[in-house]
């Protein structure tokens, strides 16, 4: 308080009419102004420029067709993405399933062209990038989720069964895993539409845990 | 907070170990390794660094020739209830990071690594050594790593870890379960990899809150006692012995004291 006293009492001493001058009134203005572009510049960075410079975009190495794929089978999504007679989830399929139907080219399909070409007649697992990728540490049981709880597939992972094309994987660059973990809201507020993919955070485990049964569970049941 | 933990009923389970029948070979360490991706080293003289989930002790009764008598004594953890079996264990109440909590369903103590920052309150806690640490991040020869378990998470250094009673098992016959549309496990459907392993089979494994298991009966026979029995930790790993000696070692007797007949110490609360 003193100081600026004392820079009143020079300016004042230097150019006593400057006082309460339009010019310095507007010269706060500006400083505010400045401050609030900067602020909200910042902010817009943070919102919009982080997360894409925060997560690495990647294709599927297959634009696979899910709505197509569901058409043909008998057995919806456990066509392919099956138990096994363990209790065990198989997850993604691999090319031995897919290699029952498309042991060679039936569409002409460019995709399905390259599928059959670069994967099915050498014989190589597709890279398939998988968008729920929990870490080492977890333990979770499908069959405890879809069979226990009579849980659908679309209420964690979205209306994947009729989407035409496969979606941009976005990788974190720091943690390595999905964005569909944290979400794709940044901030985390709000829940995500009804059809999009749930995020799979241990917070949204613990979450639901608490709604639907009442407690959120021991660190076993979810850990290993 | 921690008791509203049960809608289905609860289970207990534990393990009877009959010392009359343990030859000491090792057989149970060495599945327990395998199974649970137990990390080791090329050198593993100083048994205070050895990471081991179950560890067989030996026991003497110190006498000359021709009185010599050995026992082997397999320990893994205790899985601990508690006093007044609330699962008060005593590694729990003391873990400042909710890295280790009791399981009201089942009874085991489980151990997060991710969740563990490594200040050891728990191994000073634990009256049975049952928890390690890892002062090395795992070193696994050749192509080992290949070979790990991918229902065990391996751990890193810095981070404490101990038995689970294989709780993956427990996981995964859980899954079959459900699979079938059942709501209980069978007794052999849920076994530890160190009972299975076991040669002459002196370890049972069991709910012992079941009138159908072996364990059920068996914690109650006459030959049965526990370890430290007086520090109320209640463990749920049962030891038979027909030795009055091998029970005596298991708790700190006085000499005028007899096992089984000792005076009842206060109860806290």
């Amino acid at each position: 308080m003193s100081s600026t006293d004392k820079n009143q009492t020079v300016s004042s001493e230097a150019a006593p009419e400057a006082k309460d001058s339009p010019a310095s009134k507007s010269s706060g203005w500006a400083v505010f102004m400045f401050f609030m572009i900067g602020f909200v510049g910042s902010l817009l960075a943070g919102w919009i420029l982080f997360p894409d410079l925060l997560y690495s975009k990647k294709e599927q190495p297959i634009d696979f067709n899910h709505a197509v794929h569901l058409s043909v089978v008998y057995d919806g999504c456990n066509s392919c993405h099956y138990f096994r007679e363990d209790g065990t989830f198989a997850g993604m399929p691999d090319l031995n399933s897919c290699v029952d139907c498309h042991m060679d080219v039936m569409t002409g399909d460019p995709e399905e062209v390259k599928f059959v070409e670069e994967y099915v007649q050498p014989g190589i697992e597709v890279p398939w990038l998988n968008h729920s990728k929990q870490p080492d540490c977890v333990f979770f049981s499908h069959a405890a989720h879809v069979i226990g709880a009579d849980m659908s597939c679309e209420s964690c992972h979205g209306n994947i069964g009729t989407s035409e094309h496969t979606r941009t994987y976005e990788e974190n660059r720091l943690t390595g895993y999905s964005r569909d973990i944290w979400g794709h809201s940044i901030s985390r507020l709000g829940s995500p539409e009804p059809g999009e993919p749930r995020p799979m955070k241990m917070n949204d485990c613990a979450k639901c845990h608490l709604e639907e049964t009442g407690h959120k569970g021991a660190c076993f049941q979810c850990h290993k | 907070m921690k008791e509203q933990n049960s809608h289905t009923n609860a289970k207990r389970y534990g393990m009877v170990i009959d010392l009359d029948k343990c030859t000491g070979c090792g057989a149970c360490m060495v599945a327990c390794y395998s199974e649970n991706n137990v990390p080791f080293k090329t050198d593993e003289t100083n048994k205070l660094d050895s990471i081991n989930w179950i560890r067989v002790y030996k026991l003497t009764n110190n006498k000359p020739y021709p009185d010599t008598e050995i026992c082997y004594l397999p320990m893994p953890c205790m899985q601990c209830d508690g006093i007044g079996k609330h699962g008060h264990s005593p590694c729990v109440s003391v873990c400042p990071a909710v890295a280790t909590d009791y399981d009201y369903d089942t009874g085991i103590v489980s151990q997060i690594y991710t969740r563990c920052f490594g200040c050891r309150y728990c191994m000073a806690a634990c009256p049975y050594h049952a928890r390690k640490f890892n002062w090395w991040d795992p070193k696994w020869p050749a192509d080992t790593e290949k070979y790990l378990s991918p229902n065990v998470s391996p751990r890193m250094r810095g981070v404490v870890e101990k038995c689970s009673f294989c709780f993956h098992r427990y996981q995964l016959a859980r899954e079959k379960a459900y699979l079938e549309k059942r709501q209980k496990l069978e007794e052999q459907e849920y076994q530890t990899a160190c009972t299975q392993a076991c040669p002459v089979g002196a370890i049972t494994f069991g709910d012992l809150n079941n009138k159908d298991h072996a364990v059920y009966k068996l914690k109650n026979d006459p030959r049965a006692f526990r370890l430290l029995e007086r520090l109320q930790t209640n463990p749920k790993v049962y030891y038979l012995t027909s030795k009055n000696w091998v029970r005596r070692a298991g708790d700190n007797y006085l000499a005028h004291e007899e096992p089984g007949n000792i005076t009842k110490v206060k109860e806290h609360h």
